[in-house]
């Protein structure tokens, strides 16, 4: 029905939905905890903020389970080396997001106000470490990870933890932070009212122009300070997947040459810096849908920036360009391809769907009254 | 080719986080069930304590959850980070089965269990069941497609090796999904969960019946928990997955190993009810065994017979020869010499391929092992045997205790006397971490048992590992062990007080905390 570049290509589309999807669900999740002690002055202040999200968050954590599961199917070089080489990056996020279901769940079933404090700590912190190093490796993969693959193709990590945080990593990192606390803001002006809602919009007024010029920063420290390696010779697009049949050159004719070859790739980061412009603009007025809507398409706009900008390359290797994976040689086999492409073109629409009815049920503004009322089941 | 303190803490890091993240599962298993028994109760019957009952038991199950959610993760995610070759060389068969649990399973848990505990007031009496149901079922799916991964590790199916991509490849998604070692295993671990719930309603309503509180809602949830757990323990037992153990080559060295079966017995082989294996000489002393028990249980038949080790090893070491030609082969495949008679050969030998990469770990090259070379990877495919007799045995005989007390419980039900017995009830409450020991048993029985293999037959867990440092591994063993502590010790405080408090935690006023209260 396909044929092997095509399914290829179709992945590489799907893969980039599921990453989206885990930054718009989770990032507003993020956000919000990482507002939490300072937009929540009181206990009650800080359960309204918490229980904006607490009824979904659990659903959109597993976005990052499936985006996972999706690499580990799809692409398992990329799984395996983006894992073991990003080792201690990678527990660190784990063990950050080890914070967020313990801080749901326990946070309110002890009255201590010292147990209560600790875990909105935890919270902060579990919602506020992954946006960084989330950031800080996808700084990484447009300056490319030193690896090198051997016959085997066993993966091999030449570098080290603190080698990742270089400067341009570290901006990375913080513009993560920025996006996610930004859209985090404008989900809890739209499901919170009277003072909580005044705090959020102040944090949307202050973090909207610091956001457009950070991720500015990035785009234009992309374009002129870093070299692109660009593929001379490969074994084709339909081959069987064997990252070790090409020739790659460490630098290349550029970011901008690469995205002149399709302009219309220059929409994302258009709508990227528009997306949170117009959010920042809508969101310190009235505006609560439109403000937070504007918001995800510049969240959008960023994630396909940086998917345009590899394309077709998935982890760039620094130290062995030869051995960079991209989407022609490291996926996995036509008919695991196809079978998973079934999956989720079946289970997708399902999941959305309910996904949908149960925000429908839950909507509406989280007041300090409900959480009193419901003070026993309420998180 | 990696120092064996690499593989060994790979192993240890695994092994304790895997075991760990299974104190959970079972009870998540178990208890969505029961609370939808217990909600579906309450809306055919309209009794408000049936509803009660769900909003208590399921405040135990959301502690209980959160800790599963957060282990969970961990597992995903050392596939990547610990056992990078694994992931490159099954991923495409492994992947695709964690992808499907995502999103067939995974979503719907994850989704519908805020609505579970926040949409009481929100959602008809209908609609909230739906709620709960759906929460039961997406754990158990859940299970479905992990154990269907497990399933395949332990018995390869539908897939093989290609030596253009180097690793191996998925040929039939219906023989990995319909694998009759998956669907064993499913149903026995599944059901193993069902009796975890059981026994955790069981043993602490029997402490209420016991302190003589919260009598009516205490007595109901206990003749759930017997009804359900009976059904359950008894699928168990029946459904034991040594059926599945009849299956390929390491799946028998696993089950002659559970045995400490040296020597083939002559069909029906003898159930080794106890004795003392000794592994260095190759027999069990003071065996004591019950004729025709192993091979009914195992073969399903009185003909058929159930190898012995030593038959095993010498099988082994065969594919171990044929194993090293067929290295011979890929190598020169890989160095480009892709003519039809390389390729057929190892068409043919292919299937060996992984026993040859048992000698990885004595020698780079495979094909210039020495005869000793060969000895030493054959003992290899032969793991410890008294671990794996021992716990075996431990798993069995917390089985037969708890269908002890699921048979008394249910009797004294049925027949209005379970308040009467004391004994009955103190047991129920001293045999609440049963369920908990069989299930960590019977996944070290499994896992262990499968050893030198990652994927049975296919990639020896020495090849599997990433290529990291031990201290890098150190610091991640550290990290689990700090945070794993902590949170367990938080999960167990709230546990205990939220089961001391009991249904007065509800805040209706209904229950003996409260009445207490208001009496003052």
């Amino acid at each position: 029905m396909f044929d092997y570049e095509t399914i290829r290509v179709i992945w590489w589309v799907f893969i980039g939905v599921v990453g989206i999807a885990f930054a718009l669900t989770e990032g507003f999740d993020f956000g919000v905890s990482t507002l939490l002690p300072f937009i929540g002055k009181t206990d009650v202040e800080r359960r309204v903020i918490i229980n904006t999200v607490g009824a979904t968050w659990e659903g959109n954590q597993v976005w990052l389970v499936l985006l996972g599961g999706a690499i580990f199917a799809i692409w398992p070089a990329v799984y395996a080396t983006l894992f073991s080489g990003l080792y201690v990056a990678m527990l660190l996020v784990l063990f950050a997001l080890f914070f967020r279901p313990a801080g749901f769940d326990y946070r309110s079933k002890l009255d201590n106000p010292g147990w209560r404090n600790a875990w909105d700590w935890a919270l902060f912190l579990g919602g506020t470490l992954p946006p960084v190093l989330i950031g800080v490796l996808v700084g990484n993969l447009i300056l490319g990870l030193p690896f090198h693959l051997d016959q085997d193709l066993r993966t091999f990590y030449d570098g080290s933890f603190w080698a990742l945080l270089s400067p341009f990593a570290l901006l990375c990192g913080v513009t993560g932070l920025l996006l996610t606390t930004f859209h985090g803001a404008l989900f809890l002006k739209w499901r919170s009212e009277d003072v909580i809602h005044d705090r959020a919009v102040l944090a949307v007024e202050f973090l909207g122009p610091v956001l457009v010029a950070a991720l500015s920063a990035v785009m234009l420290w992309v374009f002129v300070g870093i070299d692109r390696p660009e593929i001379t010779q490969m074994a084709g697009t339909e081959a069987p997947s064997n990252p070790m049949h090409k020739t790659v050159i460490g630098d290349g004719a550029g970011w901008i040459a690469h995205f002149m070859q399709y302009p219309w790739m220059w929409l994302a980061p258009m709508a990227g810096l528009g997306g949170f412009a117009m959010a920042w603009w809508m969101g310190k007025g009235e505006s609560r849908m439109g403000a937070f809507l504007f918001s995800c398409v510049g969240v959008t706009g960023t994630a396909l920036s940086v998917g345009f900008a590899l394309f077709p390359f998935l982890l760039i290797s620094s130290t062995d360009p030869n051995s960079s994976l991209t989407l022609w040689d490291a996926s996995s086999s036509y008919s695991t391809m196809v079978l998973a492409f079934w999956i989720t073109v079946i289970f997708l629409p399902i999941v959305l769907l309910y996904t949908r009815f149960v925000y429908r049920i839950i909507w509406g503004s989280v007041t300090e009254a409900a959480v009193l009322k419901d003070s026993h089941t309420l998180y | 080719m990696f120092g064996d303190d690499i593989v060994m803490l790979s192993r240890m890091q695994f092994g304790l986080t895997a075991l760990y993240h299974f104190l959970f599962v079972p009870l998540t298993l178990g208890m969505t069930f029961i609370l939808g028994i217990m909600e579906s109760v309450y809306v055919m019957t309209g009794k408000e304590v049936y509803k009660d009952m769900t909003k208590f038991w399921g405040k135990l199950f959301g502690i209980n959850f959160a800790m599963g959610v957060t282990t969970g993760l961990t597992l995903e995610f050392q596939f990547g980070t610990n056992w990078a070759y694994y992931s490159h060389y099954v991923g495409d068969i492994f992947g695709p089965l964690l992808a499907a649990e995502g999103w067939m399973a995974f979503f719907l848990e994850s989704t519908f269990v805020g609505l579970f505990f926040f949409g009481w007031d929100k959602l008809s009496k209908t609609q909230h069941l739906v709620v709960t149901w759906l929460l039961a079922v997406g754990t158990s799916l859940s299970a479905l497609w992990i154990l269907i991964a497990n399933g395949w590790m332990q018995y390869p199916v539908g897939a093989e090796f290609n030596y253009e991509t180097l690793r191996m490849e998925m040929t039939s998604f219906a023989d990995v999904f319909f694998n009759p070692v998956a669907q064993v295993k499913f149903v026995h671990t599944v059901a193993a969960g069902y009796v975890t719930g059981s026994m955790f309603v069981l043993g602490i309503s029997s402490w209420y019946l016991l302190n003589k509180r919260d009598i009516g809602f205490a007595r109901r949830s206990f003749s759930i928990a017997s009804a359900f757990g009976l059904a359950s323990i008894l699928s168990v037992i029946v459904l034991g997955d040594e059926s599945g153990y009849t299956e390929g080559e390491t799946q028998k060295v696993k089950l002659a190993a559970i045995e400490a079966e040296w020597e083939t017995e002559p069909a029906p082989a003898g159930f080794t009810l106890f004795g003392l294996p000794d592994q260095e000489n190759q027999e069990t002393r003071y065996a004591i065994k019950i004729p025709y028990v192993l091979g009914l249980i195992a073969t399903r038949s009185i003909s058929e017979e159930v190898k012995g080790l030593k038959d095993l090893r010498a099988e082994s070491k065969q594919r171990i020869k044929n194993g090293m030609l067929a290295y011979a082969d890929l190598q020169k495949l890989r160095t480009g010499d892709t003519s039809d008679s390389v390729k057929q050969n190892f068409a043919v030998r292919k299937a060996d391929l992984g026993y040859g990469l048992l000698l990885k770990k004595y020698t780079e090259n495979v094909v210039d092992a020495d005869a000793a070379m060969i000895e030493k990877a054959a003992d290899d495919t032969l793991p410890k045997v008294a671990p794996l007799f021992w716990t075996f045995r431990i798993m069995v005989a917390c089985g037969f205790t708890m269908l002890f007390i699921f048979v008394m419980s249910f009797y004294y039900c049925a027949t209005r006397v379970a308040d009467q017995k004391r004994w009955l009830m103190r047991m129920a409450v001293w045999c609440i971490p049963l369920p908990w020991i069989a299930a960590e048993t019977g996944w070290f029985v499994a896992e262990v048992g499968r050893q030198p293999w990652t994927i049975s037959g296919i990639l020896p867990t020495h090849l599997s590992v990433s290529s990291l440092s031990a201290d890098q591994l150190w610091f991640s063993i550290g990290g689990f062990v700090l945070f794993y502590t902590v949170l367990l010790i938080i999960e167990m405080y709230l546990m205990i007080k939220y089961v001391r408090i009991g249904p007065s935690s509800l805040h209706t006023g209904r229950y003996c905390f409260e009445q207490t209260a208001a009496a003052h």
